[in-house]
């Protein structure tokens, strides 16, 4: 019989172990949340983080070594943001129809997004890279990833910003809109798209498809608006 | 299932080359949904297939955030430093965002067309 030893070292070089690892998780945080009745924050995304980086930590691998396995699931994001496509599509009548709504609402959102982000930070004395590694926070990684890029920021550190304002979008979102009384699907789905990107549009999804066709749109029109918007901002106040 | 992930795979690449190419500050993926959505609007539908991959891939779009969130354990020097300006100013920003866009969307859509106004309950 093999020594544990050698059977963890021949394990964790293969991506099997952290591509199996990465499923359980996100299953057993699904679990969790279904088991109490969709309690907002057991949110399946942010348990499974916790339990994989616990575990990665005990265990003494690296980040780099986790991830030769699981970006075989995060490779699947650009597919995932491709087939938005259908759930759009089907709604779509519905989303020509309050185009102008919409167009106003994002751009109010996008604004509110750089501005309080940029503000609150530059309020409580964050250094001038977390600031711009900050500001796109809302966009869906790829593209924050370039703005920050652009500016001089911490591209991968706006990556973990991005994720961190996804998961928060999705955990405390539901519950903002339904006390401050925004019950329309298309506004819900809008909100959580702008604010928090693909994490927002899979909880909007969850919930409703008309829902989850406003929010991709929205995830998708926020970085645009973003990408044109925030270097012109970055360069009147700074 | 083949032929639909090879279409969806195909309009991704599609969306990076046009992307790279002509510099846009838009991701390829991004730009692969409006390819795929142009296709859909010219085929005047969605192909039972292609509607059942995109929802079995879209029912998990939650997990496919796993990986990138754990890259939060590479960073928790940097997060440390300047813990307290992001905590505020990611829940802080986001809860604004979401009431902004949320308020705005509902008061106009209000006005545009009230017939889809489903109640929701989640």
């Amino acid at each position: 019989m093999a020594d544990i030893s050698e059977v963890w070292v021949y394990l964790s070089a293969s991506p099997l172990l952290f591509l199996t690892l990465t499923l359980a998780a996100f299953q057993a945080g699904t679990w969790l949340y279904d088991r109490s009745g969709h309690k907002p924050f057991l949110n399946p995304v942010l348990t499974a983080v916790i339990v994989v980086v616990g575990l990665l930590t005990l265990s003494g691998t690296t980040y780099e070594t986790y991830f030769e396995g699981a970006q075989f699931v995060h490779f699947l994001l650009g597919p995932a943001t491709v087939a938005l496509a259908i759930p759009l599509f089907r709604q779509f009548d519905r989303v020509r129809r309050s185009a102008l709504a919409l167009i106003t609402s994002l751009l109010c959102g996008s604004l509110t997004a750089i501005g309080t982000a940029v503000g609150l930070g530059w309020l409580l004395g964050a250094s001038r890279e977390t600031l711009m590694s900050l500001a796109p926070k809302s966009v869906t990684a790829p593209v924050a990833m370039g703005i920050t890029e652009q500016l001089g920021g911490l591209p991968s550190l706006t990556a973990v910003l991005v994720i961190l304002t996804g998961i928060m979008g999705a955990v405390l979102g539901p519950p903002l809109l339904t006390l401050i009384g925004v019950k329309d699907w298309r506004a819900r789905g809008l909100a959580l798209g702008t604010a928090s990107h693909g994490i927002g549009t899979a909880r909007a999804l969850q919930v409703n498809e008309l829902a989850g066709a406003f929010s991709g749109l929205a995830m998708g029109l926020n970085a645009l608006a973003t990408a044109i918007l925030l270097p012109i901002l970055w360069r009147l106040f700074f | 299932m083949l032929t639909a992930l090879t279409l969806i795979l195909s309009c991704q690449l599609a969306g990076e080359l046009i992307t790279r190419f002509l510099g846009l500050p838009v991701p390829g993926p991004v730009a692969g949904m409006v390819i795929l959505f142009a296709l859909l609007a010219i085929k005047g539908g969605v192909p039972e297939e292609i509607g059942a991959v995109a929802d079995s891939l879209l029912k998990n779009l939650a997990l496919l955030f796993v990986p990138a969130g754990v890259g939060v354990m590479a960073h928790f020097g940097l997060l440390g430093q300047d813990w307290l300006p992001i905590s505020v100013a990611l829940v802080g920003s986001t809860l604004a965002t979401i009431a902004v866009t949320g308020l705005v969307m509902s008061r106009l859509a209000r006005a545009s067309a009230a017939e889809d106004g489903d109640t929701p309950n989640g």
